[in-house]
Parts: C-alpha cells; structure tokens; sequence
C-alpha cells in the first residue's frame, strides 16, 4: 500500500512549527497558569524545610556537627526537589488528564516531545524554588556549611538528578487517574526518601539494605550531589545508576503518553 | 485499501478531483464492552461542508477524536490528509473547537489564542481573528471569568486561528441564543467559502439545515444515512400520529406507518394510539381510504429522536410494524 497517492496535491508533507518557540510558549502558559494559583506549590515548598525545622534542627547532635548537618540538609533539599516533581508533576499530569484542554491540545500539530517537556521544565522551575527555603532553614539553624563551588555544583548535580523523578512524576500521572496518583506518589515518595538514605544516612544502614539502597534513584541522587558538593570523586555505582533510571524513566513516559488517550471510559 | 464505493453518494458531486482530506475505512473504536463507532467508511472530501447529525452518544465525537488522532481505532484505518492523525504533521491543516469547558481558567483569552496559533505556520492576527468572532473586548479577561456563550465563540474561533484547510466543529453552537448562533453560522459559511472544508456535529436537525450541503446520520456508532441534505431531509420528514381506535392492529398494519405503540393506562386510554409515519399526508389519506374507524386525530412534526428512529426502521426494511408494539 503506497500512501503517496491519497495525499492532495496541492499539500507537499510540511513540518510543524519549530520545536524550540513551540516549547517556549507551552512553558511560559504552564509557568502563568501555576503562578495565577500559587496556593498548589507552597505547600511542597513548605514541607521539607519544615521538616528539617523539626527533625533536624532540634536534634542538637546532628545540626552541630558540620558533617552531619551538611548531609542532613543535601538529603531533604533532594527530598524537597523529589517531593515536587513526583507531586507536582505526577498530579498535574493526571488531572489535566481529566480535563478536556489536553485532548484538545492532542487535537493541534503538536509533537509529543514537545509537550511533555514542558509540562516537565515548568515542574522543575518550582521543584527549584523548593530547596531556597530548606537551604535557609540549613544556614540558619545548623551548623552545616559549603564553599560556594560546592553549592553550586551541588544545585547542578541536583538539578540533573532530578530528571529521573520529573519523569517518574510524569509517567504516574499518564498512567493513573488523579486519585490513584496520589496514592501512588506517596508510597514512591517515602519509599525513595527512607530507602535512599534521605532521612538517616545511609551509614547507618543495615548491610542488605544499604545494598538495596544503591538501586534507588534517590540514593544516586543524594550520593552524587554530597560528591559534587565535597569535591569528591562519584563512584561509577552512582552514575550508572543515575543514567539507567534517566533513560529507563524517559522512555517509559513518552511510552506511556502516546499510548494514552486521555480519560478511560469502561 | 478500500475503494472510495461506500457512503457518499451524494459528495461525489461535490468533491473535487483530491484524494480525500480524511478517510475512513472499515473503523471500528471500543470502549471496553461498548462500540461507540461500528465499521465506518467515509471520505471527507475538499471543499465540503458536511454535517454530522446524530443523537447524543451516537458516535460523533468519537468519530472526531479518531481524525484528530486522539483516539486510535479498535480496526480499520483512519487517514487526515493521507498520513496517520497520530502523526503531528499530519495536523498541520486541521482545526478544531475544544468544549467550552476545555479552556484554561487561568489563562487570558489572547493568551489561549496565541497559544494555540503558535502551532501554525501561518496564523490570523489576534486582533483579526478576536474581531471576526466578536470577542475583541475580552482579550484581557481570564477564561475562568467568562460565559458560556463567550467561550463558546472563542471555542470556535481557536479552530480557524490556523488558516486550516480542514475544520472540525463539535457541537459549535449548543448553549448559545439565537443570535450568536447565526452569528457563528454566517462565520462558518464565510470559511466554506473561502475554501475551508468543514465538518459540524450536532444534535439539532435546524443547525445541519442552516449549514450542510452534505449529511451523515449516525447513530450507535453506525452510518445510517450519507447524502445530501435535501435527500436526507426527505427521509427524516417523519410525522406522528396519535389517534384514538377501536381496531388499532388495523391502523397500525397500514402503510406509512414504521412505528407504533399504545400510549395511555388502562381503559381510559381505550386505544389510543401514536404511530410515527414517514408520509403524514399519504397515511392519512390510506387512513380514510381504509375505514378503519378513529376519532381525536393529531398530526405534528417527529422530533429529531422520532426521525433517527423511523430512520432506522425503515434503514432495517421492517415496514410491518404491527409486530414491534412492544418498542418502546
């Protein structure tokens, strides 16, 4: 079956609009919807630093040791990077599911790509914004400290760490109504946080769970920005891993989108 | 593939010499245990203006969905502009309404049309496009705080905001008064004019009257009728009858009649009856020409519901419809 044949004459094959304006405007429109209804994204701000309010700073042992505290501090600033791009990612994901706007923008000459990259950029602008309050709370409060190269590689670690979980995010919400996503999100999250060595260090670890821990994306995750931050040499365990779960959770979600059809009708 | 024989007998005429903008052939699309679209095959050829007619549920905006490439089919193939629709280039030269529900509350509604004219390489002017669909003075407002009427316009306007060459309009005017239908009316025959092929769904016979040239008549995911609007028209021209009878198998078996049932309880309903007839004219002369004997007779319109039925019935070729009292 040759297909040449069925197409008017008067259409030469175009191309659809250049990707990079498209991303542009589908990432400014995302970036004007959250911040015309704030309320979404303060809450995950809020909770790591409270978190560390509460569990770090008042356990005087860990916030005056400038070790201890450095790590307790990296582990809930990936915390708080992992907590909203699971759930502000995941959730929006399957409720814009439900709505009738993304079937609609399925509807327009849109690459896949495109769209899921910058529903996944304008989560990470806020997943972002979350560590400012948990660094403050760190300054602040404890003992924990950085050379600026070290914060700043420390943010770049994290920031390319964390496209594992904005994929993640993304993939439960193409793959989950809103109500199951949550549940969803929940269990992953504190899976990943306890199990990568988020909340206690993970030397603290029994041995067969400090095994297991390095399969966990959030364990790469805290291991490379502590090596980034320190100025230490990662070990190839950590970025294997990481890579593995970029390119295992980047093809699950663009799998999972095209296979999805908007709301399942049963 | 499947020759061009089945469904439009009445495009050919109009089509022009193009291969079809979309196509579809043996599709079929489930839900679970539900057909919503049961083995179609139609063209949508350039320069159309065709008209979608069916109850809701009947498969239209499924139908839709499968040419915007939302929406894969069970089986069969569907084709938008001789490529796949799950293919973003092969949408370059669609457009379509969402539901006024769809827009983003947040957003102002010049940015929603930038927004969607951002996918076209060659888009109207905000300015242009707000004035032709007369919503110029709400650029600035946000979505949220408009009318359903209001959204409906701008719904209507986002599926020309790319010149397209192919519109799909779901329901365009459902919710708006008489006014602003006519309004989006005479924008949409300006379009087909133009050189825009159109495709319009409805649930209102008045609305495909006042726009298609061509009609198709779904209804459970099947095509019951593709053709002109005036042989459709003719089809669908049912009337009901009710009248009261001592002998309502009598009545019931004369010709004309594709559907009949005992309206009324009891014995105060004494045989009341109400048929639906496809010749309200013709039954009623075969009515007195019979002498079967009735009293209270009324004659009105079938509603659009009453039509798809005698439709249907007379599609399946059952013109004895004494044995189907038990339709409901």
């Amino acid at each position: 079956m040759t297909s040449t044949a069925a197409r008017p004459a008067d259409a030469p094959r175009a191309s659809t609009a250049p990707a990079l304006p498209l991303y542009a405007m589908h990432l400014r429109m995302l970036v004007i919807e959250t911040l015309r209804v704030p309320i979404a994204v303060i809450g995950t701000m809020a909770f790591p630093a409270l978190s560390l309010l509460f569990f770090v700073v008042p356990n005087r042992a860990v916030a005056e040791d400038p070790v201890f505290a450095t790590q307790a501090v990296l582990g809930l600033a990936v915390f708080a990077v992992m907590v909203s791009a699971l759930f502000n990612l995941g959730l929006t994901v399957a409720e814009n599911r439900e709505k009738p706007w993304d079937p609609y923008l399925r509807s327009l000459p849109l690459p896949a790509m495109v769209r899921i990259a910058a529903q996944i950029s304008s989560t990470a602008v806020f997943s972002f914004l979350a560590i400012v309050p948990v660094l403050i709370v760190g300054a602040v409060a404890t003992e924990a400290s950085v050379s600026v190269i070290g914060l700043v590689a420390g943010l770049l670690a994290l920031a390319v760490t964390s496209i594992p979980f904005l994929l993640l995010g993304a993939s439960i919400g193409y793959a989950f109504s809103s109500k199951a996503a949550i549940a969803v999100i929940q269990v992953g999250m504190f899976g990943f946080a306890f199990g990568g060595g988020l909340f206690f260090p993970p030397q603290l670890f029994p041995e067969w769970l400090e095994t297991l821990s390095r399969f966990f994306p959030s364990r790469h995750a805290r291991e490379l920005t502590l090596a980034a931050v320190e100025g230490t040499t990662p070990e190839l365990w950590m970025l294997a891993g990481a890579i593995a779960w970029t390119l295992g959770t980047a093809l699950l979600a663009l799998w999972l989108y095209r296979r999805d059809e908007g709301r399942r009708y049963r | 593939m499947k020759a061009h024989a089945s469904g439009a007998n009445g495009a050919a005429a109009l089509a022009s010499t193009d291969a079809p903008f979309a196509r579809l052939a043996g599709t079929t699309r489930r839900f679970g245990e539900l057909t919503a679209l049961d083995n179609v095959t139609l063209d949508v050829n350039a320069g159309e203006l065709i008209g979608l007619l069916g109850p809701n549920g009947a498969g239209k905006s499924t139908l839709l969905s499968l040419v915007q490439g939302r929406r894969r089919p069970t089986s069969g193939t569907v084709e938008l502009f001789g490529g796949s629709p799950s293919d973003a280039r092969s949408r370059l030269r669609l457009g379509s309404t969402p539901q006024e529900t769809a827009l983003p509350d947040t957003l102002r509604v010049g940015e929603v049309v930038d927004l969607v004219a951002a996918h076209y390489p060659d888009r109207v002017p905000t300015a242009e496009i707000a004035d032709e669909f007369g919503f110029s003075e709400l650029l600035r407002r946000q979505c949220g705080s408009l009318s359903g009427g209001q959204k409906r316009r701008i719904a209507v306007a986002l599926a020309f905001v790319g010149r397209p060459k192919l519109v799909l309009l779901d329901e365009p005017t459902t919710g708006l008064d008489v006014d602003a239908r006519h309004v989006l009316w005479s924008a949409i025959r300006r379009h087909h004019a133009a050189g825009t092929t159109v495709v319009v769904t409805s649930h209102y016979l008045e609305e495909i009257e006042a726009l298609a040239e061509r009609v198709i008549v779904i209804d459970h995911g099947r095509v019951l009728a593709d053709d002109t609007l005036t042989a459709v028209r003719d089809r669908v021209m049912s009337a009901v009858v009710e009248l009261a009878s001592p002998e309502p198998e009598r009545v019931a078996a004369l010709p004309h009649v594709v559907r009949d049932e005992v309206v009324g309880e009891g014995a105060a309903a004494a045989g009341r009856l109400r048929l639906t007839v496809d010749d309200a004219d013709a039954f009623v002369r075969e009515l007195v020409t019979s002498g079967a004997a009735f009293e209270r007779l009324t004659v009105r319109g079938a509603s659009l519901e009453e039509a798809f039925l005698a439709l249907t019935l007379t599609e399946q070729a059952t013109p004895l419809a004494a044995s189907d009292r038990s339709a409901s």
